[in-house]
């Protein structure tokens, strides 16, 4: 545990420097941990993102000598597939781009549909929008990179993919992905608990329902 | 017989008035940022005065220009920017307890020093929560909706005990030069060394383009160099998305750095210089467009 790479953020937070298949197993560890009392008092958030995980915390309640050691000393959790739950989302394949991805993966139409079900995705981590999740573990195939312009308005719902990675557009917003659908899923809902559909380590499978 | 619970009356809200408290922490695992108080100490401050729990919300006035009118006695404390306080256009004291009648009207003027000042009102600004907090997240859209005129706000009920003091010595935000400490890295090392260089070197200029998620710093027109923007050089992009800090100093290819706010985006893909210490980017949220400032390094 003590060769990871830590850097202070100012005097609130600490980054850990992680590979991508590390930051899941980083943070179920520390969340275990944090929600368990076993985190410094004044430990705000815990941030997964591609490769690193940042550890937010109140100056005023602890600091960051604390909790580096605390990252230092908190063994990662394996991600057990078994035991990590799984949601699926209903998908159309009406998206603007879908040909255009198609094209780029030198697959029919039908194959990327059949590549994008065929196995779950999993929950990298969030951000851009509350509910808006990270969706890593695809088809390689489907790897595609983003528009050159961005779109202005992305439609809530749209489902969309830019290098290894998949979205769900949890409302309208500007957005340069390649959007290949839209569903109904309710990604963002402030009176649901917890309001994000997904979170951290979530496995999502997509399913292909009509036009 | 339970107590008449008081309102405050918008009489008129200002250009960018918010309901804010400590914001909701806890939530960025699910791409919530914390929000909150742009001054956390200045809103701390307030709720203190007016015997307040210091996470009580309260009003973020922007520029000033706030008129309220409850509808019962309140006692309130306004704390951060130098904005001119009044009571049915008598002048009153800030950063101290402030009585005020059923009917009255407390005014806040324009601010003369600093850009945020925060009302607090004894019982806290009672509006429902949203995922725990009363704070506006202007970038997410999330909790209260800025004030408008004619708005109602509700108080809440008093917490026991008397305010222990009446007032505050402290000094108003600065109007000149402002330093900000900020600690190196986590991602210096990721940018051209010119760049770098230039952050702890220039004496920056507040872009009017800032708000609650970033101050944008610009460089004053007479240090713009004709070919000689470090930021041409290659080696400034984008790196992978990560967590963002209140206080983070993003630089983007522009070389134009972003020092962040209390809505800042939860992670983010531009490299992060230095972050500022907390107490710095308390005073960061009251720079004022076009305003000097320097980014000083120090040891967290």
């Amino acid at each position: 545990m003590t060769d990871r790479r830590l850097h202070v953020c100012g005097d609130v937070g600490v980054l850990v420097d992680a590979g991508p298949d590390d930051v899941l197993p980083l943070h179920a560890g520390l969340h275990r941990a944090w929600t368990a009392g076993g985190a410094p008092d004044g430990v705000l958030d815990l941030v997964p993102a591609e490769r690193s995980l940042l550890v937010v915390l109140d100056p005023a309640r602890t600091d960051v000598a604390r909790v580096s050691a605390w990252v230092r000393s908190t063994p990662s959790e394996p991600v057990d597939d078994a035991r990590t739950a799984e949601v699926t989302v209903d998908i159309r394949y009406d998206g603007e781009d879908l040909d255009a991805v198609a094209a780029h993966a030198g697959l029919t139409v039908a194959e990327v549909v059949a590549a994008h079900t065929a196995s779950p995705w999993r929950v990298a981590f969030t951000g851009f929008a509350p509910g808006f999740g990270y969706l890593v573990g695809g088809d390689p195939r489907l790897a595609v990179p983003r528009l050159d312009t961005p779109r202005v308005r992305v439609p809530a719902g749209a489902v969309a993919l830019a290098g290894r990675y998949c979205g769900i557009y949890p409302r309208p917003s500007p957005g340069g992905w390649r959007i290949i659908g839209s569903t109904d899923a309710v990604l963002w809902d402030v009176d649901r608990d917890p309001p994000a559909l997904l979170r951290p380590g979530l496995r999502v499978r997509f399913r292909a329902v009509g036009r | 017989m339970s107590a008449v619970v008081p309102v405050l009356d918008v009489v008129r809200a200002g250009p960018a008035t918010t309901v804010q408290d400590l914001g909701r922490p806890g939530l960025a695992h699910l791409g919530v940022t914390r929000s909150g108080a742009a001054d956390r100490g200045a809103l701390r401050l307030a709720n203190r005065l007016v015997g307040n729990p210091e996470g009580a919300a309260g009003l973020e006035v922007t520029l000033g220009g706030l008129a309220v009118r409850p509808s019962a006695d309140v006692e309130v404390a306004a704390t951060g920017a130098g904005c001119p306080l009044a009571v049915d256009g008598r002048p009153v004291g800030r950063n101290a307890v402030v009585h005020v009648r059923a009917g009255q009207v407390l005014t806040l003027g324009t601010a003369t020093a600093g850009l945020r000042c925060y009302l607090a009102v004894r019982g806290g600004v009672a509006v429902p929560p949203v995922l725990g907090s009363r704070s506006r997240d202007t970038l997410a859209g999330l909790g209260p909706e800025g004030l408008r005129d004619g708005d109602r706000l509700p108080v809440g009920a008093p917490p026991p005990g008397p305010p222990l003091v009446d007032l505050a010595p402290v000094t108003d935000p600065r109007s000149g030069e402002v330093v900000l400490d900020a600690v190196p890295g986590p991602r210096d090392d990721l940018l051209p060394t010119a760049l770098v260089d230039r952050l702890w070197a220039v004496r920056w200029s507040v872009d009017p383009a800032s708000d609650r998620v970033g101050v944008r710093l610009a460089l004053p027109h007479d240090s713009v160099q004709d070919g000689a923007d470090p930021a041409a050089q290659a080696g400034a992009g984008s790196v992978p998305s990560e967590g963002m800090v209140r206080g983070a100093v993003q630089v983007p290819p522009s070389g134009l750095p972003v020092l962040f706010l209390a809505d800042h985006p939860v992670t983010g893909g531009y490299p992060v210089a230095a972050v500022l210490l907390d107490a710095s980017a308390d005073r960061a949220a009251q720079l004022r467009p076009g305003q000097p400032v320097r980014l000083r390094t120090v040891r967290p």
